[in-house]
């Protein structure tokens, strides 16, 4: 019996601790004027997970993180945009040709972000935003492929992301992508690894828990690429998809594969009618 | 010289005479500490920016030394006053000699 007694005292201790935590209602807005939504009545295929708010990462983080991301000369991010508009303008390849060669101003990705991944008709899958540029560049320009998770690739997407701030995330989840998107569900609450843990064990049971010293979100990819401070560089989703399962102890699938890019689908519409907010910043 | 190295400043177009202004700089810089190793076991040399100053209208507002602690990146924010109109000129001094120069101008009324 008195281990029994030590377990709810151990309880009672714990309790207080759990109630400190929670997404706050603080707003977001960048440089004084982009008005970010991050929070949003949750898309109608959500409503089995019993979550009404789909609520932005931002929310769960600190006030000094949350305050580095109000202001682009204050987010670490958008260095890496600057560095992506040179390579937007760098030709390369067979071809002599660049993203301007084709897409003139970068501002002409407008609205690219908030649809994708989406279906490729010519192609015949799903095509994430990595994909789609790792197309562009070998057979538009005859460049080589950049690394799935890369840095390049990274920045580039933050540069694609940041024309569509403040759009509301709106990918399609039936017509030809049904199949992946039930794939990616499928793997959404698959648990993996030694700890049996599935994503939804954590970002969608317990977000606003502490997992140890974290701060559990929901998960939400709108502001992907994110600036993490924990490494000081733009972590791509397939990047921390990678990281997330190798915390369950499993082997991991890799960045780009057919797995990744259906879970990218998946998550990307549990986040419909959130703004897009890349390239975010988080710790 | 480093490569991607790009200062950034921020500062506010105009002010009043005698105004307190924050600005903000930043330059990209990866700030090489002379500590780590390469994958062959070779001591990567250090390259970090080591001096940051800023005058304005030529007179001294800010020097600062730099040293190999300091993340990359490195990123000041500070207050000056602003007595009249002119330019604000940063420096930043590397290791291997480069200096990088940006000027705003500040209008005073």
């Amino acid at each position: 019996m008195k281990f029994k007694a030590l377990t709810v005292a151990a309880l009672t201790v714990a309790m207080p601790v759990m109630a400190l935590a929670g997404p706050d209602d603080d707003k977001l807005v960048i440089n004084g004027e982009i008005e970010i939504v991050t929070k949003a009545a949750a898309p109608a295929h959500m409503e089995e997970t019993g979550i009404d708010t789909v609520m932005s990462g931002w929310h769960f983080r600190a006030d000094e993180t949350q305050a580095l991301e109000m202001d682009d000369f204050d987010n670490p991010g958008m260095i890496f945009v600057d560095q992506a508009i040179d390579a937007w303008n760098m030709a390369e390849g067979s071809e002599g040709k660049s993203c301007a060669s084709c897409h003139d101003d970068p501002s002409s990705m407008a609205g690219v972000r908030a649809v994708y991944p989406k279906w490729n008709e010519a192609a015949g899958e799903v095509r994430t935003l990595a994909m789609q540029v790792n197309d562009c560049r070998v057979n538009k320009m005859g460049a080589d492929k950049w690394k799935y998770a890369g840095g390049d690739m990274a920045s580039m997407e933050a540069l694609i992301s940041v024309q569509s701030r403040g759009m509301p995330v709106n990918v399609a989840t039936d017509g030809p992508v049904k199949a992946v998107w039930e794939q990616g569900k499928e793997l959404y609450y698959t648990r993996t690894g030694q700890l049996d843990l599935s994503c939804a064990s954590c970002h969608e049971q317990n977000y606003g828990n502490m997992i140890r010293a974290d701060h559990l979100s929901q998960g939400q990819i709108n502001g992907f690429p994110t600036y993490r401070l924990k490494n000081a560089k733009l972590n791509t989703v397939h990047a921390r998809f990678k990281g997330c399962i190798r915390d369950t102890r499993a082997e991991t699938y890799s960045p780009g594969s057919a797995e990744f890019v259906a879970l990218e689908l998946y998550v990307a519409s549990r986040g419909n009618g959130l703004s897009v907010e890349g390239p975010s910043v988080r710790n | 010289m480093a490569s991607g190295v790009k200062p950034r400043v921020k500062a506010p177009k105009s002010a009043d005479a005698g105004e307190v202004v924050t600005i903000k700089t930043l330059i990209s810089h990866k700030m090489e500490s002379g500590q780590r190793k390469d994958s062959d076991g070779n001591v990567i040399p250090r390259s970090i920016i080591n001096r940051f100053t800023c005058d304005f209208n030529g007179q001294n507002v800010i020097d600062v030394e730099l040293f190999p602690a300091i993340s990359t990146n490195p990123y000041f924010e500070f207050e000056a006053t602003i007595p009249e109109a002119g330019d604000m000129k940063f420096t930043w001094y590397d290791d291997d000699g480069s200096v990088y120069e940006e000027t705003k101008t500040v209008a005073v009324g």
